[in-house]
C-alpha cells in the first residue's frame, strides 16, 4: 500500500471558479444596465446572502431555524432605528444591525440550546420567537407601530441610497462575496468541521471533546449577524419596513427555500438557488398576472429537487467532481 | 489512571449500576465482561460523563471528574467509543478521523496529516476518501477507534469493538488494540468476545446485574464459580466441574 500524498486529499479552494463567478457578477449590471435587469441582480444577490446567512447554521451545522426572519427583522428595524429615531449616518445601519442580529442570534441559540431543542422542536421554537417580534415590533412606539417606518428618501451615496441601482448592486455584491467567503472558511476550517460533526452526530461529537452547546451558539450567533445585515440592505433597498414585511414567515421560507434548492451546506447552494428563485418569479410576473403564482412554483420546484436531487441543484454540477473523488479513492487504494 | 468508586446509576425503579468500583492502572489493557443487560454500556457511558450518575466517584489521574460534561472529560484525555457506531455518516473517512484531529491540532494541514496517520495505524489508509455511511461493520468499527485514537487520548474506553466482526476481522482488530495500548495510551474494553478479551487483558473485571462480581487475572476469573454461574444460570458451576 502507497502512502497517500495528503495533497490529494486536500479540500482545495477552488479559486478559478470563485474569480470566473465573481467576474460575471461584476459584468452583471455593465452588460445588462436596464434597471429591470440590475433590480433583478439586486434581488437575487439579495437573496442569496440571507440564504447563506440560513445555510451556515441550517446547512452547514444541521440546525433547521424556521425562524430565521427574526434577526432580518431585527436587523431592518435597528438600521431604520439608528437613523430615524438616533440621527446617525444610515451607513451605521450595517454594524447596527449586525449586532443586533448577533444579540437576538445569542439569545435565541442560548434559551432553546439549553433546553436541548434540536431538529422539528429547534424549527418551531425559532418561528414562535419571529413571532413574538413581529407582535412586538407591532405594538411598541420605537418601531412605529403597525405603520411601520418609513425611511425618508434622499438619493445619495452618504445617505446609503444610490441615484443608480447598480450602486445598491456594488453593496449586496460585496456582502453575497463576503457570506461565500464565511461559507468557505467554514469548508476548510476547525470550526467548519466541529459544525459538520454536530450536523452529522451529537453524542458522537461530544465524545470526541467537541463542546456542542457553544459551538452552536457561535454559529448561531455568526447566522444572525450576517441575516441582520441583510435587513439592513432591505430596508435602505425598499426604504420602508413595517413588521409583516420584515418579520414575514414567507422570508424565513425564502430563505431555506434558497438553501435547500440550491444545496443546503454548500458553498454555492444559495446563490444557485436564489438565482433560480429570482429568475422564476420574475418570468412569472412578466407573463402572467395572477398573484402568488410564484409560490405556486416554488412549492413545485421544493418537490421536484427533494425527489431527484436531494442534495440540490449543486449535485448537477457535482457529478463530474464525485468521480474525481472515486478516481482519488481508487488512485490511494492502488 | 482511573478509579472508579461506588458508582450507582438508577433508572427509574432499576440499578442499571449498583456500587461498582474498578480501577485502571496506566498502560494496561483492562476489560469489563458481563452476560447481557448486566449494566456494562450504562457503566461505561456513565464513566465517560453521558449519564449523571446517583451515587460514587469518577478519578482520571489524580482528578475529580464526577458530573464533568462529556466533552471536558474527552479533552481531558479519556475518550470512549460506541457499541451502536455513530459516524459521521455523509463526511468521507479522512473527514471524520479529523473532527477527532482537530482536538490537538487547530490548524487543518496538521490535523490532516495527523488523521492520515492514525487511519494508516488502524488499517484504513486505503479508504480516506470513502464517505462513512459506505463502510461496512468492521469498517465502521475501525473508523469509530481511530476517531476517538486521533484525540490522542490517555484512556481508551472500548465499547464492543470487536462484536460482528468475522474471525479473521477480529485477529486484526485485537492486532490494533494492542499497538495501541504499545502506543502509550491504556484501554478499559468492554467485550464478549471471549478470544480478545483473553488473549487481550491484564486484568478483568465482571459485572452482572449492575454489581462487580468477581475481578482478577483472566484465567482466574473465567474459572470462578460466580462467574460461570452469571453466565449459564444456578448450579452450572458444578455441572462445568464435573464436565
Amino acid at each position: 500500500m502507497n502512502t497517500p500524498s495528503t495533497a490529494v486529499l486536500h479540500r482545495t479552494v477552488n479559486w478559478k471558479l470563485h474569480i470566473a463567478v465573481l467576474a460575471v457578477a461584476i459584468a452583471f449590471p455593465f452588460v445588462f444596465p436596464s434597471s429591470f435587469m440590475v433590480n433583478f441582480g439586486v434581488l437575487a444577490l439579495f437573496y442569496a446572502f440571507i440564504g447563506q446567512s440560513w445555510n451556515i447554521s441550517g446547512g452547514f451545522a444541521g440546525q433547521l431555524s424556521f425562524g430565521h426572519v427574526a434577526f432580518f427583522g431585527v436587523g431592518a428595524y435597528a438600521s431604520a432605528i439608528v437613523q430615524m429615531r438616533w440621527g446617525f449616518s444610515p451607513w451605521m445601519g450595517l454594524p447596527a444591525s449586525a449586532i443586533a442580529g448577533a444579540v437576538v442570534g445569542l439569545i435565541i441559540a442560548v434559551l432553546s440550546f439549553r433546553a436541548g431543542l434540536k431538529g422539528s422542536y429547534f424549527a418551531l421554537i425559532t418561528l414562535a420567537f419571529a413571532e413574538v417580534l413581529r407582535i412586538l415590533s407591532n405594538s411598541v412606539d420605537l418601531t412605529g407601530g403597525g405603520l411601520g417606518m418609513l425611511i425618508p428618501l434622499k438619493r445619495s451615496a452618504a445617505n446609503f441610497q444610490f441615484e443608480e441601482r447598480a450602486g445598491f448592486y456594488f453593496v449586496i455584491l460585496v456582502l453575497t462575496v463576503l457570506s461565500i467567503a464565511c461559507a468557505e472558511w467554514l469548508r476548510h476550517s476547525r470550526f467548519g468541521a466541529r459544525l459538520a460533526a454536530i450536523r452529522e452526530n451529537e453524542d458522537a461529537a461530544k465524545a470526541l471533546g467537541i463542546d456542542v452547546f457553544t459551538e452552536k451558539v457561535k454559529i448561531m450567533l455568526l447566522s444572525g449577524a450576517m441575516c441582520g445585515v441583510g435587513g439592513c440592505f432591505f430596508s435602505q433597498y425598499f426604504l420602508y419596513i413595517d413588521p409583516t414585511i420584515v418579520f414575514g414567515v414567507d422570508k424565513s421560507v425564502e430563505m431555506l427555500l434558497v438553501s435547500m434548492i440550491g444545496g443546503a451546506g454548500t458553498v454555492y447552494g444559495p446563490l444557485i438557488g436564489s438565482l433560480l428563485l429570482a429568475f422564476v418569479s420574475d418570468i412569472t410576473r412578466v407573463l402572467t398576472q395572477i398573484q402568488g403564482l410564484s409560490l405556486v412554483l416554488y412549492g413545485a420546484l421544493l418537490v421536484i429537487i427533494i425527489a431527484y436531487l436531494p442534495n440540490g441543484l449543486v449535485d448537477l454540477f457535482k457529478s463530474k467532481s464525485k468521480s474525481k473523488t472515486k478516481r482519488i479513492a481508487d488512485d490511494v487504494a492502488r | 489512571m482511573l478509579r472508579v468508586e461506588g458508582l450507582t446509576k438508577i433508572f427509574g425503579g432499576l440499578r442499571a449500576v449498583d456500587g461498582a468500583s474498578l480501577n485502571v492502572d496506566q498502560g494496561q489493557i483492562v476489560a469489563l465482561i458481563g452476560p447481557n443487560g448486566a449494566g456494562k454500556t450504562t457503566l461505561f457511558a456513565s464513566i465517560a460523563g453521558f449519564h449523571s450518575i446517583d451515587a460514587g466517584r469518577v478519578v482520571l489521574m489524580d482528578q475529580d471528574i464526577t458530573g464533568w460534561p462529556v466533552h471536558k472529560i474527552s479533552r481531558k484525555g479519556m475518550v470512549r467509543t460506541f457499541q451502536i457506531t455513530q459516524p459521521f455518516a455523509k463526511l468521507s473517512v479522512l473527514e471524520n478521523i479529523m473532527v477527532g484531529a482537530y482536538q490537538i491540532h487547530p490548524n487543518a494541514q496538521e490535523a490532516r496529516v495527523h488523521a492520515i496517520d492514525v487511519a494508516q495505524k488502524v488499517g484504513m489508509g486505503h479508504m480516506l476518501a470513502q464517505a462513512a455511511s459506505d463502510l461496512t461493520v468492521a469498517g465502521r468499527k475501525r473508523l469509530e477507534l481511530a476517531r476517538a485514537l486521533a484525540t490522542n487520548p490517555q484512556l481508551l474506553l472500548l465499547d464492543e469493538v470487536m462484536a460482528g466482526l468475522n474471525p479473521s476481522e477480529i485477529v486484526e482488530m485485537v492486532a490494533i488494540v494492542r499497538t495501541i495500548r504499545d502506543m502509550g495510551v491504556t484501554v478499559l474494553l468492554i467485550e464478549h468476545v471471549m478470544q480478545a478479551v483473553m488473549s487481550l487483558s491484564e486484568h478483568i473485571y465482571v459485572l452482572s446485574y449492575g454489581k462487580i462480581i468477581a475481578q482478577g487475572a483472566p484465567q482466574q476469573v473465567v474459572s470462578d464459580p460466580a462467574v460461570i454461574e452469571a453466565y449459564l444460570g444456578r448450579g452450572a458451576a458444578k455441572e462445568v466441574a464435573h464436565a
